[in-house]
Order: C-alpha cells, then structure tokens, then sequence
C-alpha cells in the first residue's frame, strides 16, 4: 500500500463521480455523483494524512468533509423536494428558470 | 504485501460499484451500489487505523443511502428499470472530461516525488482525535455546529410545502365561501394563487 496507489484509486472515484454529475438529467442522480466526488476527496485526504503527516490533527480535516457531504446531502434533498413540488419535474433541465 | 491486495481489492470494488451506479436502470440498485463504494472507502480508513471515521463513515452512508432510495422511489416520475430510456444529457462531453480529469489526477499522483511520511499516527487515534477536537481543533468543531443547524433550518424552509411567504394559519375562510380553507391555506397573503400549483410564485422574482 502506497501513497500513489490511494491516490489513483481515489482520483477514479472522482472521475466517476464527475461523470454523473455531469451528465445525469434526474437531480437525485446529479447528487449521486457528488457523493462519489465528495468519497474520492475524503479516500485521498485519508491517504494523504496516513502517509504524510499522521498527526492527530489531520483527522479533524476528514471529519469537515463528512459534515460537508451531510450538508450537500440534506440540501440537496430539500431542493429535490421544493422542485417537485413548485415544477413537477426531478431533472435538471427543466429547472433553468434562473438561467433565463 | 497482504494489506496492498486487500487495499486494491477494496479499490475495484469502490471504483466498480461507483460506475453500475450510472449503468444500471434501477434506481434502487444504483443506490445499494453506492452504499457499497462507500463501505468499500470506509474499509480502507479502517486500514488507515482510522477506525472511528470508518465506522462513522461506513455507518452514516448505509442510512444515507437508505433515505436516499426512499427519495429516488418518491420523486422518479418513472421506474426505468421497467422502462429503459436514457437519462444522460451530453454523455460524450461529461465521458471526455471525466476521462480527463482523471488522467491529470492519477497523473499527479504517479509523478510528483511525494516526500517522506512525517511524526508517527498516535498509539489511540480515536482518542487522540477526541483531544483534538476538544482541543486545539476547536474552532473547526464550533464552526461546523452553526452550519449544520443552518443547514435543518434551512432544509426544512426550503422543502415547507407552504413556501417561505405564506401565512401561518391560513386565514379562515368567510361564511359561505364553500371551497375556502379546505385546501392547506389556498387564500394566502400573495393574492390566493394555489400553494401547491405555483409555490414559487411567492418568493425570489
């Protein structure tokens, strides 16, 4: 086990997560891959503490990305929930109201 | 030599469990398949030694994921596991960056000579993460706890079926007016539009 080795397998799961969040069309699928973008992220900070530097403080910073994913979540959700209601609709595209 | 096949092992199955997310039909699979990359990433920090941020990681995602099936069921108009259909938009464009972003990354990680690992993990490194947070790292700890109550309160804003600028009660409904108040408050302060039809007609414009 190496620092490259975490590294890659965590850029993957960044790219993939990418992927989804770049092509999906249902908001719920669209958060789906920022989960994933957001485990990538928590994979390589891990890594990055352990073979780095392990000082006790280091954990701290995995503990905020957990907490920023929970806020992305209970967010994401409420969004989900009041663009079904006001628009009938669970995709992306046909919510562009605020682009307009 | 062990840890490296177990690590690597972990690492397919995150990554694979990752993509049947975006290539299966059913909703409730593609959640399950998250659920699996992040206990699969939740594994690897218990080989970190991490053994508190994995359980909490491996824990709070299965119940996430488990809420999220729930929302997929609720708000997918279709099931498409019944019925195929494509649910990409610009699937090429998101495959190219994607691919890109990747290869910037692993290359990153393949090239730059990292430097050697300083100080030693900590004999309890649950305790030691107790200490620092109640420590030296407690600013980060009191500035996270506002923004997870902003958070619930303003989850809870955004998805009130009654907006953000509506009544509450809803006004009675006159004598003889035989379709006022029985439909959650129809007579609002916004001129009696629907609440259910035209929500965000209330705010934001």
């Amino acid at each position: 086990m190496s620092l490259p080795l975490v590294l890659v397998a965590a850029a993957a799961l960044f790219s993939v997560g990418l992927y989804g969040a770049l092509s999906q069309q249902v908001v719920v699928m669209v958060m789906m891959g920022l989960e994933l973008m957001i485990n990538g992220v928590i994979l390589a900070a891990a890594g990055f503490w352990w073979f780095l530097a392990p000082a006790p403080d280091g954990q701290v910073l995995l503990l905020v990305v957990i907490a920023a994913m929970t806020v992305e979540m209970a967010l994401g959700f409420a969004v989900a929930t009041l663009l079904h209601r006001s628009q009938q609709t669970d995709m992306t595209d046909m919510a562009k109201e605020l682009s307009e | 030599m062990l840890t490296t096949v177990i690590f690597a092992a972990l690492a397919l199955i995150a990554v694979a469990a990752g993509i049947v997310v975006f290539r299966t039909d059913s909703m409730a699979r593609a959640t399950y398949a998250l659920a699996v990359s992040f206990v699969a990433v939740g594994a690897m920090m218990l080989q970190f030694g991490l053994d508190y941020i994995g359980v909490v990681t491996i824990l709070m995602m299965v119940m996430e994921m488990a809420i999220m099936a729930i929302f997929m069921v609720m708000f997918m108009g279709m099931n498409p596991a019944l019925m195929p259909m494509d649910m990409v938009h610009n699937k090429r464009g998101s495959l190219l960056i994607a691919g890109g972003v990747f290869v910037v990354l692993a290359a990153g990680a393949l090239l730059v000579p990292w430097p050697a690992r300083r100080g030693a993990p900590a004999v309890d490194l649950t305790a030691s993460l107790g200490e620092a947070i109640m420590g030296n790292k407690m600013l980060v700890m009191l500035t996270v706890s506002p923004v997870l109550f902003a958070t619930l309160v303003s989850a809870v804003v955004l998805a009130n079926p009654r907006g953000r600028y509506r009544d509450y009660p809803p006004p009675l409904a006159a004598p003889g007016d035989a379709a006022g108040g029985t439909d959650h408050g129809g007579t609002g302060s916004d001129g009696g539009t629907a609440p259910h039809d035209h929500g965000h007609h209330g705010g934001g414009h």
